[in-house]
């Protein structure tokens, strides 16, 4: 029980002065991938059926490092950015915390793996060492 | 936060159902949700039968004549019979309508009615809207200005007056807070389509000197920023108001702001 007035309650704790940048964030993201998706499919279209050494060499190009690199980095802020949006609106409290946590540990951590891959596939023995 | 299943206490069961009218030939089922706070008891849907033939073509002229006829106890909001207070809104047919105009010839078969959903309910088909006006209040529904007030009234072009068409007919139903998905999930902090549509109202008025600080206010991931477009609200709004368009309208506002 709060004795607190139905005001008190619709104001909550005031406006967080943020959410448009997100918004923003969202938007040209989602324009980016409409223009990254169909480059990143044709770059993955010619590498179906090449060999390993084959397959290290085109990602050595810079048009197919480029647009997966892009694709990934820019698909997973998306991606990070899309689900906070999923999180706020179905759970609360820790669970939110929590979630929202796992959220952008997992997102960046695609992101470290796919560059990590990709500059191993293009920089080869120098990444290696 | 989401629910999936309703709470114990709000799981309802078959209710009473009350004789046929005799002698009547055109008759219809209404089913209507019934709870009383003072019985402890969950709710219940009772079942009516109402003749047709002595019955006017609105849900609300049914209800009435249930209450006048059949059962005085059926509790429910009404006053002006025609869309312009906004007391009768409810669940009627899967869909949130004004009952005093929504025909009955519009509807298949049975007549389903429950209060405006997930919403506490006070009693029977009457829900408690007092966070709703509340948060109706918090967007300062009002002219708010810095210049002394002229002699005469605040002039206004009438191409800016046309911007308010669409919004002022507002009759504060609920009917478009309460069918919106982000207002269940999250209607303690998310301001819903209602009140977003009466802020629009005033951000967009060409004779408010508030336009900054109402945006300002409205800047938050929850007040604003939860609504997905999920266009519920437009869809089920008993005057053909588009709070959906209004709350993008306040976003592109927002937009400009930054870029």
């Amino acid at each position: 029980m709060r004795y607190i007035t139905p005001r008190k309650a619709a104001e909550g704790l005031g406006s967080a002065h943020e959410g448009t940048q997100h918004h923003w964030a969202m938007t040209v993201s989602a324009v980016a991938l409409t223009v990254l998706t169909p480059l990143f499919m044709i770059v993955v279209a010619r590498a179906i059926g090449l060999s390993q050494e084959q397959l290290l060499a085109y990602f050595g190009r810079p048009f197919p490092a480029l647009i997966t690199a892009l694709f990934v980095i820019v698909g997973m802020v998306h991606f990070i950015k899309g689900t906070r949006i999923m999180i706020d609106d179905y759970f609360q409290g820790g669970v939110r915390k929590a979630a929202i946590i796992f959220s952008v540990i997992f997102g960046w951590a695609v992101i470290a793996a796919a560059v990590y891959a990709l500059a191993r596939m293009g920089l080869g023995a120098i990444v290696v060492l | 936060m989401v629910q999936l299943t309703l709470p114990k206490n709000s799981r309802m069961r078959v209710g009473k159902t009350w004789p046929k009218p005799e002698g009547a030939t055109n008759v219809r089922r209404f089913n209507i949700y019934r709870w009383d706070p003072d019985t402890g008891e969950n709710p219940r849907i009772d079942t009516y039968f109402v003749d047709m033939d002595k019955c006017g073509p609105m849900v609300l002229d049914a209800l009435i004549k249930i209450k006048n006829e059949i059962d005085p106890t059926l509790t429910f909001r009404r006053s002006c019979r025609e869309g312009i207070c906004g007391s009768c809104a409810m669940n009627i047919d899967g869909g949130n309508h004004l009952a005093c105009i929504y025909g009955m010839d519009e509807i298949k078969g049975d007549v389903n009615i429950y209060p405006l959903p997930h919403m506490p309910v006070v009693k029977d088909l009457i829900p408690d809207l007092t966070h709703f006006y509340a948060q109706h209040a918090s967007v300062n529904p009002y002219l708010i200005t810095e210049t002394p007030t002229p002699d005469k009234e605040w002039r206004q072009s009438i191409e800016d007056r046309k911007k308010l068409d669409g919004l002022y007919e507002c009759v504060m139903c609920a009917s478009c807070s309460t069918a919106c998905p982000s207002y269940w999930w999250n209607g303690d902090r998310y301001l819903g389509p209602a009140a977003l549509l009466h802020a629009y109202r005033w951000i967009i008025d060409s004779r408010d000197e508030a336009t900054g600080e109402r945006l300002d206010a409205l800047e938050d991931p929850f007040k604003l920023y939860r609504c997905h477009t999920i266009m519920n609200c437009t869809n089920t709004c008993p005057k053909g108001l588009n709070p959906a368009k209004a709350i993008a309208s306040i976003k592109h506002m927002m937009v400009d702001r930054i870029v």
